[in-house]
């Protein structure tokens, strides 16, 4: 059985608790990229970031990019979208594509 | 103009380069099959990734404004003490499903029947359900947001590796063995005629010694 967890700042994360994730409070871009790779390691298929930790963690999600698991996919925060997922989204469709087709029109 | 391989022009050699370029050729038809097919798949993920994307982070705003009333009205200490102790634990089964021979992942999540929050009502304000109720909503949506996501992102991948490949193939390697072969068969036909002029020229110079 492969578990989900959430890394973010406390008061964004919290709730997840409540819905059963595995829940782990951490700002710091280095112990999070360290975070990441040991919850790899644990076997955590699902792994989601606040969008304010994720651009700081692009050490460790370049490095899980090549594999099937763990997903590394960032969320909003309490703070509000940044647009940070969807910027990854389009990164992506232009890479694959060549023009954005998905948001340009 | 292609360059040109440094290879000797032997027979050898023509024959050898002959049998690459059909492997090449073939590779390359191959190639640009798999490169179409990967971003007629990808362009569905894609469209799925984006609404999908829209509808968690829209749902997860709305979870987390609630969460944020609660918190107003809650002391962190009860707040904590409500949520740190999950009701249940989400089962979520991994395992990989393949796209093209890129593995991906699949998720499922095993739902338990009737939701229950994990505290009391005592200490506990209606803020509070309202967000753990509508985050519980959005979990299977956010799961499925996941295995999008990293389905796309491997995909783009592929596609960029793919399509690399076809160009190497189409504007490299088959130009290039086209004109090494060109150039040993116009070295082989050299050979050839002067030999036929050697030939030519010893046999005058025999029947001249002859007479």
């Amino acid at each position: 059985m492969a578990k989900c967890g959430v890394i973010g700042d406390r008061d964004s994360v919290l709730l997840f608790k409540a819905v059963g994730l595995d829940v782990f409070f951490e700002t710091d871009a280095d112990r999070a990229n360290m975070l990441i790779r040991r919850l790899a390691k644990q076997g955590y298929a699902v792994l989601y970031l606040t969008e304010s930790l994720y651009p700081l963690c692009g050490e460790a999600i370049t490095e899980f990019r090549a594999q099937a698991y763990p997903a590394i996919i960032p969320i909003p925060d309490a703070s509000g979208s940044k647009n940070i997922g969807m910027d990854a989204l389009k990164e992506n469709v232009e890479k694959a594509v060549g023009v954005d087709i998905l948001f340009n029109n | 103009m292609a360059s040109m391989m440094q290879v000797k022009p032997t027979r050898m050699e023509l024959s050898n380069l002959k049998k690459r370029r059909t492997v090449a050729i073939r590779g390359h038809k191959m190639m640009k099959d798999k490169r179409d097919e990967l971003v007629r798949r990808f362009i569905v993920l894609a469209r799925r990734n984006k609404e999908l994307r829209l509808e968690v982070e829209r749902k997860l705003a709305l979870a987390m404004q609630s969460f944020v009333l609660a918190r107003a009205v809650m002391s962190n200490t009860e707040i904590e003490e409500a949520l740190l102790y999950p009701a249940r634990a989400i089962q979520v089964e991994a395992k990989t499903r393949s796209v093209l021979s890129i593995p991906v992942p699949e998720l499922s999540m095993e739902t338990q029947d009737g939701f229950v929050y994990p505290y009391g009502f005592s200490t506990t304000g209606s803020d509070l359900d309202g967000a753990v109720q509508s985050l519980a909503e959005v979990l299977p949506l956010m799961l499925e947001l996941a295995e999008t996501e990293k389905a796309c992102s491997r995909l783009a991948d592929e596609i960029e590796k793919t399509r690399r490949r076809v160009n190497a193939l189409e504007y490299v390697m088959i130009p290039q063995f086209d004109e090494t072969i060109r150039r040993i068969r116009m070295k082989l036909e050299e050979n050839e005629r002067g030999n036929l002029t050697r030939l030519m020229k010893t046999k005058d110079m025999l029947q001249a010694q002859q007479k």
